[in-house]
C-alpha cells in the first residue's frame, strides 16, 4: 500500500508472543498474513527455528523477516563451522540485535521476540524494537495484538524487575502446561477484538527434550 | 543538559545495507527522512522506534562518582518496558547511561566497551575516561545529522581520579561535575542541586540520588520503573541500590490517616 512513492514497507499484521519458565520456553504466532483489509494466506508461519534451543519469532514486514531469517540462519552456519557447537541463545540474542543495528538506516520492519534455553536450561525471552535495542525478559508480546496481549500477562505473570537489588528471579514459576493454556487464552481474547490476528495460533515449546510443536485453530473471521 | 532530541527515523532510500557503507557514500544520500503520519498504523508504529525517556543523573563528589537512572522506555504514549538497563557497565571502572535511542545508545555502548579493550591492549594500560569519551564522542560526531539520538554519561575513575563526561549525538562533550539528561532532569536537578555538597559520604550522595531520580519519576510521565544508583569508586564500580519508585514513594512518604475536620453523620429521623 505505498502511499508515497518510496515507502517501501508494509505491515502483515499478526502477533507473536513468548513466556519463559524455569526450564521451559513457549513461543507462540499466529498465521495469517494480510495486507489492509485483505488477508493473503491463513496459513503463514512466523516462527523460525534457529539453533537446537532458539526459536525467532517476528511480527511486522513478512518480506524482511525472510530476509532477517535467511541472514541468521547463514550466520549461525558459519559460526557453528567456526565454532564447532550450535549458537546458545544469548550469544543469538546479541547477534541479532547487531544485525537489526547494521540496518539503522533503512532498518529491517520486524518487531522479534527470540526465545530458548540459556546455558544454565533456564527458558529466556529476549525482546527486541526494529532496530535491535534489546532486553531479556520472562515474557513479551509484539505485533498488532499485542497491546492487547501484554496488560494480561502483566497481570498474570508479572515477574520482579531484574534491576532490583537484591536480585530477584525474572522467570514465572508457571509450569510448562499452565503457560501454554495462557497462551492459548491471550490468543483467543486478542482474536476477538485485532483483525490482524486470527487463523490458527503456532505454539513451539522448547524444553530439554527438545522442540515441540502444536497448532490451534481460531476465529477466521 | 537536556539533549535536544529529535525523534527522527532516518530511512534510507538507497538499497545499501551496511551501517558504515551509508555512512561513507553521503553523496545522494538523504540522511533523514520524515515520514509522514499517513493513514494506516503500520506507518506510525514504525516511527515509533523504542526511546528512553529517561532520568538519569550523574555527579562527582568526594569518594568518586554517583550514576542513577531510572528504567522505563516508550514508544510514543505507550510504556514499552519498566526494566531498562539504562546503566551499562562498558568495564569494571567505567559506566555509561543511556537517554535517547534504545538501540542507538545500546550499540554504540557495546562498541564503546570494545575499542576501550582493544586500547587496553595495543597499549598496556587502561583508558582513560577522556579518552573514552572522546572515542564516542568522534563516532557520534561522524553520524551527526543522520538522526541518531544519544544523550549518554561516561563516568568512571582513573589514574587522575573521578570523571564525567557528557557526550551526545550533536557531536557535543562536556567535561562537569553534576549532569542530569532526560525529560525528567528538571527535577532530578531541583533535588540534586539543593542537597549537594562536595564532602558528602558515599551512603548520603548515593540517598541524594536515589531521591532525585524518584522525583523525576514522580512528576514525569515519561519517567518510573525501578531508580538503580551506582557508585564509581577506586576500585571500580559498584551497585549500590536499584528500588522499585512506586515501593519508594511509600517508604519516603507513608500514608497518615489525615485528621477529620468535621465527620458526616446520618440525619436523625425525624
Amino acid at each position: 500500500m505505498a502511499l508515497r512513492g518510496d515507502w517501501v514497507y508494509e505491515n502483515n499484521g499478526g502477533t507473536c508472543v513468548a513466556i519463559a519458565g524455569s526450564d521451559y520456553c513457549v513461543i507462540a504466532a499466529d498465521t495469517r498474513l494480510s495486507v489492509g483489509y485483505s488477508i493473503y494466506t491463513r496459513d503463514y508461519s512466523k516462527i523460525c527455528k534457529l539453533a537446537d534451543k532458539c526459536v525467532l519469532a517476528t511480527s511486522g514486514f513478512q518480506g524482511d523477516m525472510k530476509a532477517l531469517q535467511k541472514n541468521l540462519a547463514a550466520r549461525h552456519l558459519i559460526y557453528q563451522h567456526q565454532h564447532n557447537k550450535q549458537m546458545g541463545c544469548p550469544v543469538m540474542a546479541q547477534h541479532l540485535s547487531n544485525t537489526l543495528y547494521y540496518k539503522r538506516f533503512f532498518p529491517y520492519y520486524t518487531f522479534n521476540i527470540l526465545g530458548g534455553l540459556d546455558s544454565d536450561g533456564k527458558g529466556c525471552v529476549f525482546t527486541y524494537d526494529a532496530v535491535g535495542s534489546y532486553e531479556r525478559v520472562g515474557y513479551s508480546a509484539q505485533g498488532t495484538g499485542a497491546g492487547l496481549i501484554i496488560p494480561v500477562l502483566d497481570n498474570q505473570l508479572k515477574s520482579p524487575s531484574p534491576l532490583l537489588l537484591p536480585a530477584k528471579d525474572a522467570v514465572t514459576p508457571l509450569s510448562e502446561v499452565e503457560a501454554v493454556d495462557l497462551l492459548k487464552d491471550v490468543f483467543a481474547s486478542a482474536t476477538e477484538r485485532d483483525i490482524y490476528t486470527g487463523d490458527k495460533v503456532e505454539i513451539v515449546v522448547i524444553n530439554a527434550s527438545g522442540i515441540r510443536q502444536e497448532l490451534m485453530e481460531l476465529r477466521k473471521d | 543538559m537536556r539533549p535536544s532530541w529529535r525523534m527522527r527515523t532516518a530511512c534510507g532510500r538507497r538499497a545499501g545495507d551496511t551501517l558504515f557503507d551509508s555512512r561513507l557514500a553521503l553523496g545522494n544520500f538523504p540522511s533523514t527522512f520524515e515520514i509522514k503520519r499517513v493513514g494506516s498504523n503500520s506507518v506510525e508504529a514504525f516511527e515509533k522506534l523504542k526511546l528512553l525517556s529517561r532520568a538519569t543523573l550523574a555527579f562527582i563528589f568526594k569518594e568518586g562518582v554517583i550514576v542513577a537512572a531510572d528504567s522505563r522506555a516508550s514508544m510514543g504514549g505507550y510504556i514499552s518496558s519498566q526494566s531498562v538497563k539504562k546503566i551499562i557497565e562498558i568495564n569494571p571502572y567505567m559506566l555509561g547511561t543511556m537517554a535517547g535511542g534504545a538501540a542507538d545508545c545500546q550499540f554504540w555502548h557495546r562498541n564503546l566497551g570494545i575499542k576501550c579493550r582493544l586500547h587496553e591492549l595495543a597499549n598496556k594500560r587502561r583508558i582513560s575516561v577522556t579518552g573514552a569519551s572522546k572515542l564516542l564522542s568522534n563516532i557520534l560526531y561522524s553520524y551527526r545529522g543522520m538522526g541518531l539520538s544519544v544523550g549518554t554519561m561516561i563516568a568512571g575513575w582513573d589514574e587522575k581520579g573521578p570523571g564525567l563526561y557528557y557526550v551526545d549525538s550533536e557531536g557535543g562533550r562536556l567535561k562537569g561535575t553534576r549532569f542530569s539528561v532526560g525529560s525528567g532532569s528538571p527535577y532530578a536537578y531541583g533535588v540534586l542541586d539543593n542537597g549537594y555538597r562536595f564532602d558528602m559520604t558515599v551512603e548520603e550522595a548515593a540517598e541524594l540520588a536515589r531521591r532525585a531520580i524518584y522525583h523525576a519519576t514522580f512528576r514525569d510521565g515519561a519517567s518510573g520503573g525501578v531508580a538503580s544508583v551506582y557508585y564509581v569508586g577506586p576500585d571500580g564500580w559498584k551497585k549500590m541500590s536499584g528500588d522499585d519508585v512506586g515501593e519508594l514513594h511509600y517508604k519516603y512518604y507513608p500514608v497518615v490517616p489525615t485528621p477529620i475536620e468535621q465527620e458526616m453523620v446520618d440525619a436523625p429521623a425525624a
